[in-house]
C-alpha cells in the first residue's frame, strides 16, 4: 500500500464529481484527497486525486475511471515529475507572547520563498497560511500539535501539474 | 432551417430514427405529454406492463432475444425507483437498454415536489450513463448519446431523465446521426502482437481449454468460436451467461463450469495448462476460491473491458478486444492440434460423474421436465428465473440451434424470469419461448400475467413448484443442519398459496398441473399448441431435490459436492 496520485480531466457537468467520488466508496477504494476545479476550457474540469492503494488496486482504479463516459483522460502522476501544492490554514490560539514569537519562528523556518506566512494575528492567536507540498504540510501540522493545545487545521487538498523541465515534486 | 418542434415530438422522432418498434411503458403524471405523442404515432408497439421493475426485465428479454437496444418509459418518483432492481440486473449482465424517466418540471427539481426523486443520482453506480435533460436544445444529442453508449463497447443500461417542461418546450428538430463523446472510445481493434502471443501459448499447450463467457454472445461471435475450437480441436467450457454459444451436441463442448458446473468441466479448468478465456469477468461463481482457480494454467484473457482484465484473476496474456474481432483473427491463425489424450481424459471424468439426478420420491424429477422441454421445444428460446430451477436448466437444457438462454446471471434477480420471457416472446414472436421458473421467483412478478393475456403473448410457463425457496433451502440442508428457517412457503397446516391453477383460471389462462413423470411431454405438447397466449404448467417437484455438483462458496472448484 502506498500513496498515489492521479489527475483526471472530466466533463464539467452536474453529477460528475458524485460519480467519480461514488466509485471510490462503492468499490471500497481508500480515497485520501480530491480537489476539483475548472480548466482553461469552461466545459472541462480537472481533478487531482490521491489514493492509498496497492499496485493491483491502483491499476483497477485507473481502468474504472477510464471506463466512465464522463472521464476524458486519466493521468497517473505517481512516478512522473510534477509540481504539487496544497493550501493549508492553521489557526493557533490561547497563545501568550512567547508562543506568538515561536509561531513566527516556525513560520520562518518552514517558509521557502513566501509559501508559509502568518497572515492574521489577534490578542492570543495567529493564523498560518501555507502553500506547501502535502507532506511538508503534514510535518508542519505535527509540529504545531506538539507545541500548541488549541489548533484548528483547514486543508484544501493537493493540486498537481506535470513538470515542464524541473524534476522536483 | 427546419421548423422548431416540441420535446415530445423530438422524443418520438428519436425513437423512429433509432428504429425502435417496441417500447415497454407504464404511465404517470410526468410523462403524459410523451404518452399523448405516442398515441398519435404509428409503428411503435407500446407494451403496458403491470409494474415498472417488470418493464425493465421485459426490455432485457427483448434485447437478449433480438440483439437490439430495448426502450423503457416510466414516470418520475415511484415509477423511476421501481426500475432500480431491473436496471442493476441489466448493468451486471451488460444488456443494452435506454430507460426514459419523466421528471418534475425544472423549477421544481430539488423542492421535494410530488413524485420527485433524484433518479440519476440513485442509479449512478448501476448505469453506464445517466443524465437529466436540463435544456431542450440538448435533448436530441443526449438521446443519441444514450443509444450510442448503451449499445456499444460493453453494453449496458442508460437512463435519460426528462423534466415535464422539456417535453413541451419547442426547440431544434435535429436528431443527430452520431455524437462524438470525447471520454468514450469503445475498443474496436485488437493488438495483433498480444493476440499472436496468446495464440502461440494456446498452440503449444498440452492441455488447452477455452473458457467462453457472455461476451462471446454479446459480440455475436458464436460461429467464430465454434470454428476456432473445432478447427484446433480444443475443448470449450462456458459460464452460465454463455450457455448456448456452443451447440450442446458439439463434441468439443464440455458444458458449464463453476459453482454448479459439470464435474468434468471443473476438473478440466483445474487440470488445464493453458486457459484461454474470452468474454468473461471471472465472477466468483465461476472461479470458486481464487487462489486455487486453474492452478496449473497460464491464463489468457480476452475482454472488451480492460477493467475486467486482471481484476479477479491474475492473467498471463491480457488482450483487450471485442470477442468477435479477436476470434475472427484467431480463426485465421488456427491450426489443428493433437489433443486426443486430453480429450479422452475429460471424457473419462465425464463418465466418472456424469450429470444426472436420482429419481425423486415426491413429484417429478426436474431433470425429466428439462428433458421433456428438450424433446418438445428443441427450437425455443429458454428463459429462467433465479434459483434451483435455473441451475437445473443450465445443466439439463440442451441448446443446439443457436437459441438464447436468457437468465439473470450477475445480479441473480428473483422475479426476472416471467417478464423477461414476455419480452423475449415479444421480440421473437415466431420462436417459441419457454420460461423455466420456480414458485418463489414467479410470485415476485406474476402480476405480469395480465400483460401476457392482454397482449396475447404465448409464453410457456414451466413452474418447478416445490413449495419452497429451494436454493437457500439446499444450503440449509447441506450446511445448516436442515434448519429450514423462512424457506418453506407453505402455511403451518401445509396449505400452499396460491393454487396456481385457480389463479391462472382467474386470468382465463390455460393451466395444467402435472404430478407424474409420464405426463410431462403431453403437457408440454399441449402448451406448444396454445399460441394464442400464455400457458401455465404447474410441475410438482420435491423440495429435497438438490442441484449437484456444488462447489461451496469460497472453496476451490476441485472440491465439488457430488452427492
Amino acid at each position: 500500500m502506498k500513496n498515489r496520485w492521479i489527475a483526471l480531466y472530466v466533463e464539467n457537468q452536474v453529477g460528475v464529481l458524485a460519480k467519480v467520488s461514488g466509485l471510490f466508496s462503492a468499490k471500497s477504494y481508500n480515497l485520501q484527497t480530491l480537489t476539483v476545479g475548472t480548466t482553461e476550457k469552461e466545459d472541462v474540469s480537472r481533478m487531482t486525486i490521491s489514493v492509498m492503494a496497492d499496485d493491483a488496486t491502483f491499476e483497477q482504479i485507473k481502468k474504472q475511471l477510464n471506463a466512465m463516459v464522463e472521464v476524458i483522460k486519466v493521468i497517473d502522476l505517481t512516478s512522473i515529475p510534477i509540481h504539487m501544492k496544497e493550501i493549508l490554514y492553521a489557526k493557533v490560539s490561547g497563545l501568550d507572547c512567547a508562543g506568538k514569537t515561536e509561531a513566527f519562528q516556525i513560520a520562518e523556518v518552514f517558509d521557502q520563498g513566501g509559501n508559509v506566512k502568518i497572515v492574521d494575528i489577534g490578542a492570543d492567536a495567529v493564523l498560518f497560511e501555507c502553500t506547501l507540498t502535502e507532506r511538508k504540510n503534514n510535518e508542519l501540522i505535527s509540529l504545531l500539535k506538539t507545541r500548541y493545545k488549541k489548533l484548528e487545521v483547514i486543508r484544501g487538498g493537493a493540486v498537481a501539474v506535470e513538470s515542464i523541465s524541473s524534476s522536483c515534486r | 432551417m427546419a421548423l422548431n418542434i416540441t420535446g415530445r415530438k423530438l422524443f418520438v422522432k428519436a425513437l423512429k430514427e433509432e428504429g425502435v418498434d417496441t417500447i415497454f411503458a407504464y404511465p404517470g403524471g410526468m410523462i403524459t405529454d410523451i404518452m399523448d405523442e405516442l398515441y398519435k404515432t404509428e409503428g411503435i408497439r407500446v407494451i403496458l406492463g403491470r409494474h415498472e421493475q417488470a418493464l425493465i426485465h421485459e426490455a432485457e428479454g427483448y434485447a437478449r432475444a433480438t440483439g437490439k437496444t430495448a426502450v423503457v418509459l416510466v414516470t418520475s418518483g415511484p415509477g423511476a425507483t421501481n426500475t432500480i432492481t431491473g436496471i442493476a440486473d441489466a448493468y451486471y449482465d451488460s444488456i443494452p437498454i435506454v430507460i426514459f424517466t419523466g421528471q418534475v418540471p425544472l423549477h421544481l427539481i430539488g423542492n421535494d415536489a410530488f413524485q420527485e426523486v433524484d433518479i440519476v443520482g440513485m442509479t449512478r453506480s448501476i448505469t453506464k450513463y445517466g443524465v437529466t435533460v436540463r435544456n431542450r436544445e440538448d435533448m436530441g444529442r443526449l438521446i443519441k448519446m444514450g443509444f450510442q453508449v448503451a449499445s456499444t463497447g460493453k453494453p449496458g443500461p442508460v437512463l435519460i431523465d426528462i423534466p415535464k417542461d422539456i417535453q413541451t418546450v419547442s426547440g431544434s428538430p435535429e436528431y443527430p446521426d452520431h455524437v462524438d463523446i470525447r471520454g468514450y472510445h469503445p475498443n474496436e481493434s485488437v493488438h495483433i502482437g498480444q493476440l499472436k502471443k496468446a495464440y502461440r501459448l494456446l498452440k503449444n499447450a498440452k492441455r488447452p481449454l477455452i473458457l467462453a463467457g457472455g461476451g462471446v454472445r454479446i459480440a455475436k461471435a458464436q460461429k467464430h468460436l465454434l470454428t476456432f475450437a473445432t478447427k484446433m480441436g480444443i475443448p470449450v467450457t462456458t459460464t452460465v451467461m454463455a450457455k448456448g454459444v456452443m451447440p450442446d451436441d458439439n463434441p468439443f463442448y464440455i458444458g458449464n463450469c463453476g459453482m454448479h458446473g459439470r464435474y468434468a468441466a471443473n476438473k478440466a479448468v483445474t487440470e488445464c495448462d493453458v486457459l484461454f478465456s474470452i468474454g468473461t469477468r471471472f465472477n466468483d461463481r465461476i472461479t470458486g476460491e481464487l487462489d486455487k482457480f486453474a492452478p496449473k494454467a497460464q491464463i489468457v484473457h480476452v475482454d472488451i473491458a480492460s477493467a475486467s482484465i486482471s481484476r479477479n484473476v491474475e492473467v498471463d496474456v491480457p488482450v483487450t478486444a471485442d470477442a468477435k474481432i479477436a476470434l475472427e483473427k484467431l480463426v485465421e491463425y488456427a491450426e489443428p492440434m493433437e489433443n486426443d489424450k486430453w480429450l479422452a481424459k475429460i471424457a473419462e471424468w465425464e463418465n466418472e460423474h456424469p450429470l444426472g439426478m436420482p429419481n425423486t420420491k415426491i413429484g417429478i424429477s426436474p431433470q425429466t421436465i428439462c428433458e421433456g422441454i428438450n424433446e418438445v421445444f428443441p427450437d425455443a428460446n429458454i428463459v429462467t428465473d433465479v434459483g434451483q430451477h435455473q441451475m437445473w436448466a443450465s445443466q439439463f437444457i440442451r441448446l443446439n440451434k443457436g437459441q438464447e438462454f436468457i437468465t439473470s446471471g450477475g445480479l441473480g434477480t428473483m422475479g426476472f424470469g416471467f417478464p423477461a420471457a414476455i419480452g423475449a416472446a415479444v421480440g421473437k414472436p415466431k420462436k417459441p419461448t419457454v420460461l423455466i421458473t420456480g414458485d418463489g421467483g414467479f410470485q415476485m412478478n406474476m402480476q405480469e400475467m395480465a400483460t401476457a393475456m392482454t397482449e396475447k403473448i404465448p409464453v410457456v410457463i414451466c413452474l418447478f413448484n416445490n413449495a419452497n425457496l429451494g436454493m437457500v433451502r439446499q444450503m440449509q440442508q447441506l450446511f445448516y443442519g436442515k434448519r429450514y428457517e423462512i424457506t418453506d412457503l407453505s402455511a403451518a397446516d401445509g396449505k400452499y398459496y396460491p393454487d396456481f391453477i385457480k389463479w391462472a383460471d382467474s386470468y382465463s389462462c390455460k393451466a395444467i398441473r402435472v404430478t407424474k413423470a409420464e405426463d410431462v411431454v403431453d403437457a408440454l405438447k399441449l402448451a406448444r399448441k396454445n399460441t394464442a397466449g400464455p400457458t401455465v404448467l404447474d410441475f410438482i417437484v420435491s423440495p429435497d431435490d438438490l442441484v449437484l455438483p456444488m462447489v461451496k462458496s469460497g472453496t476451490p472448484l476441485s472440491e465439488m459436492i457430488l452427492k
